[in-house]
């Protein structure tokens, strides 16, 4: 076991998985940097410091830089994932989707799908994404909400440096196109890794902490959220069974629905805003499948209907927080039915 | 050079002005007094001005995320620009967007943009409105969003419409952290504007008098109503590409260099002053008004009103 932080995690995982396969190829923009400036290539590795040193030991025909051509790279990491590459791409921000959603949803997404089952498309697409530095309405957004209703994509969220290298492993090498979420805000955080080979199948939850009052779900940024609530609420006496879900795509239901038949609340902690998202289709799956076990409606926390705002108190007003948490659970714990 | 005194004491101004509020914002962003990203336009001026002393009220321009100089140039009040950064709710945009998001429709200008190569289409639409009106649209673009797309698609539309769209390009050679000369495959912006089938020239982006020259040049034809043109500037960027970046693109001594012999202030103090347009004490007389202005910005916006939580949900819609 080491310890490390998200950000060397991701950069070590895909270092690994480089020098196992060679045909794995990675584009981004500035993924190696300097190209083309005095100050020469690998000036940076990656505004998020997640590529350093990859191109200088695999060279400019696996760690490819890209002029900044979102769709142009999504569909180039998909073509060569269509004709015998495995591919690696980045998109800066995970808000950048926009610009190459059709190379995602109408190309990737369906492929296998439209082509009769006839090819496979290994691609991991990264994207950094999240609120929490005031970054403003485009460079603060999460996406899962909408990539995990697009059928034939897969969708990870890791919250735990472990998860992040368990989690990535499987990405690279599973065959079927991948959506890979990095919470910006996450790429600091420290913990444990797994030494050597490492892999963590797609589906299943981590239990975070056990309780048996109230069933906390959540991804991301907000599994920390959680934790920290439910260290506040454990002094009250209620018990929080926490599950980051860790990919949204598939999903857990299973453990979901144990959890919830064992504590009969539910709440849903989403950074996304409240409409047509996870969160709603969380709350769907268990109002479908274990109503007879509740005893108080479902309570999401989320952010509310409206862009991700710039000044430091409005994004503060906008997120989830473990406050918020607090509150939504002491209010789900006192439901008394009519 | 037939430019008035009182034009080229406001060209200078516009100028100055922006230098200093980027030079301040540089200090105040060390101190950690402002949140989030900002790209600092310093290096650049002579392209804003340059462009926009052009341009009244309702000819229309589009930013980019280094945006603060084309907002001063075009107009929008710098007190209530130093707030939006500092993310009050009396800043230009009730601190909703920050330094990334400025925008002022009374003035034409159509907001500074996080996404790089968003603007240039929307220029197109606007150049819809110009044609109607008799005015132009401007698409400011830096070497790198010249490689999306979204450009591709909007110089073509351009073309095709005939539209007075005048498409700036400013090359401080520089993408983030990457050269030009990698990612731009053409010969040059130039050529490849050139290549949609429109007039395309360039410029000296360092020198003031030789952007304005160009642009009266590409505004009449576009008035003319002969379509879209281009420009390609050649312009420097004094800070990094966003404030915090080490800068390791750079080469040895780089910023000094350019910063001595690239600068398009002392340009065109040298320039004016050695024609003998205007005295040295004049331009000095500007300068101390112009710290003034920022000292005064810097000082109200720290102290204007903090939003509140109720505004988060105000102008999502118009009405719901
Ligand atoms: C669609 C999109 N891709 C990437 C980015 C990240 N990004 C912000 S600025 C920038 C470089 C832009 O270079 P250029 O157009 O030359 O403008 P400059 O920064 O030099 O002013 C990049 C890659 C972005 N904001 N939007
Ligand atoms: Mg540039």
């Amino acid at each position: 076991m080491a310890i490390k932080m998200i950000r060397d995690v991701i950069r070590d995982t895909i270092d690994a998985e480089m020098a196992r396969d060679d045909s794995l190829i990675m584009l981004g923009e500035d993924i190696v940097g300097g190209n083309g400036a005095p100050g020469g290539p690998e000036a940076i590795g990656g505004i998020w410091g997640t590529s350093g040193g990859l191109w200088a030991k695999y060279g400019a025909d696996r760690v490819i830089d890209t002029p900044i051509s979102e769709s142009a790279i999504i569909g180039a990491a998909a073509g060569a994932a269509l004709t015998g590459k495995r591919a690696i791409a980045e998109i800066m921000f995970a808000d950048f989707i926009g610009v190459c959603m059709d190379q995602i949803w109408n190309q990737v997404a369906k492929f296998r799908y439209m082509f009769g089952g006839k090819t496979t498309c290994p691609l991991v697409i990264r994207m950094p994404y999240g609120a929490g530095f005031n970054a403003a309405p485009q460079h603060s957004q999460v996406i899962h909400q909408f990539v995990t209703a697009m059928p034939g994509l897969k969708v990870v969220m890791p919250s735990t440096p472990a998860d992040a290298k368990g989690l990535l492993t499987q990405a690279i090498r599973d065959d079927d196109p991948v959506i890979f979420l990095e919470h910006k805000a996450l790429y600091g955080v420290k913990g444990e890794v797994p030494d050597g080979d490492y892999v963590i199948p797609f589906g299943h939850a981590r239990q975070v902490t056990q309780g048996d009052d109230i069933t906390i779900l959540a991804t991301g940024m907000m599994v920390g959220f959680a934790e920290k609530a439910a260290a506040q609420l454990a002094q009250d006496g209620i018990g929080c069974d926490i599950l980051d879900l860790r990919t949204t795509s598939p999903l857990d239901e299973e453990a979901i629905l144990d959890s919830v038949e064992r504590t009969g609340r539910l709440l849903i902690v989403d950074e996304a805003p409240p409409r047509c998202s996870f969160a709603t289709d969380l709350s769907a799956l268990v109002a479908q499948k274990a109503f007879a076990s509740l005893k108080a409606p479902i309570d999401m926390v989320t952010a509310p209907h409206s862009p991700v705002p710039f000044a430091r108190e409005l994004e503060s007003a906008y997120l989830p927080s473990p406050d918020k948490i607090v509150a939504s659970a002491v209010k789900l714990m006192s439901y008394r039915r009519g | 050079m037939q430019l008035s005194r009182e034009a080229l004491i406001r060209a200078y101004r516009q100028m100055k002005t922006i230098r200093l509020f980027e030079e301040r914002l540089h200090d105040e962003i060390a101190l950690g007094e402002i949140a989030g990203f900002t790209h600092l336009y310093a290096g650049q001026e002579a392209c804003a001005v340059g462009v926009c002393e052009h341009l009244g009220p309702t000819d229309y321009i589009i930013s980019t995320h280094r945006g603060h100089g084309h907002c001063i140039a075009k107009g929008c009040d710098v007190m209530a620009m130093m707030k939006e950064i500092y993310g009050s709710r009396d800043g230009l945009c009730k601190g909703k967007g920050g330094s990334m998001h400025i925008a002022d429709m009374n003035v034409g200008m159509l907001g500074a943009n996080g996404i790089v190569g968003a603007g240039a289409p929307i220029a197109v639409g606007a150049g819809i409105t110009a044609k109607s009106n008799g005015t132009v649209s401007i698409a400011f673009s830096g070497d790198g969003a010249c490689n999306q797309g979204t450009t591709f698609e909007a110089m073509n539309m351009a073309v095709v419409l005939k539209l007075p769209v005048i498409f700036v390009f400013e090359n401080n050679h520089y993408s983030e952290h990457t050269g030009e000369a990698y990612a731009v495959g053409a010969e040059s912006m130039t050529a490849r504007s050139a290549a949609f089938g429109m007039k395309a020239i360039k410029a000296n982006g360092i020198d003031f008098f030789s952007v304005y020259e160009a642009m009266r040049e590409l505004i009449d034809y576009c008035k003319a109503g002969n379509g879209p043109a281009s420009i390609e500037l050649d312009c420097e960027r004094f800070y990094g590409h966003f404030e915090g970046d080490p800068q390791r693109y750079r080469g040895p001594g780089e910023l000094d260099r350019i910063r001595e012999e690239r600068d398009c202030l002392k340009t065109f103090r040298t320039k004016v002053t050695e024609a003998k347009l205007l005295e040295g004490a004049e331009l000095d007389r500007v300068d101390a008004e112009v710290t003034d202005l920022i000292d005064r910005a810097v000082a109200e916006a720290k102290q204007a009103d903090r939003p509140t939580p109720q505004d988060v949900l105000q102008d999502v819609y118009i009405s719901y």
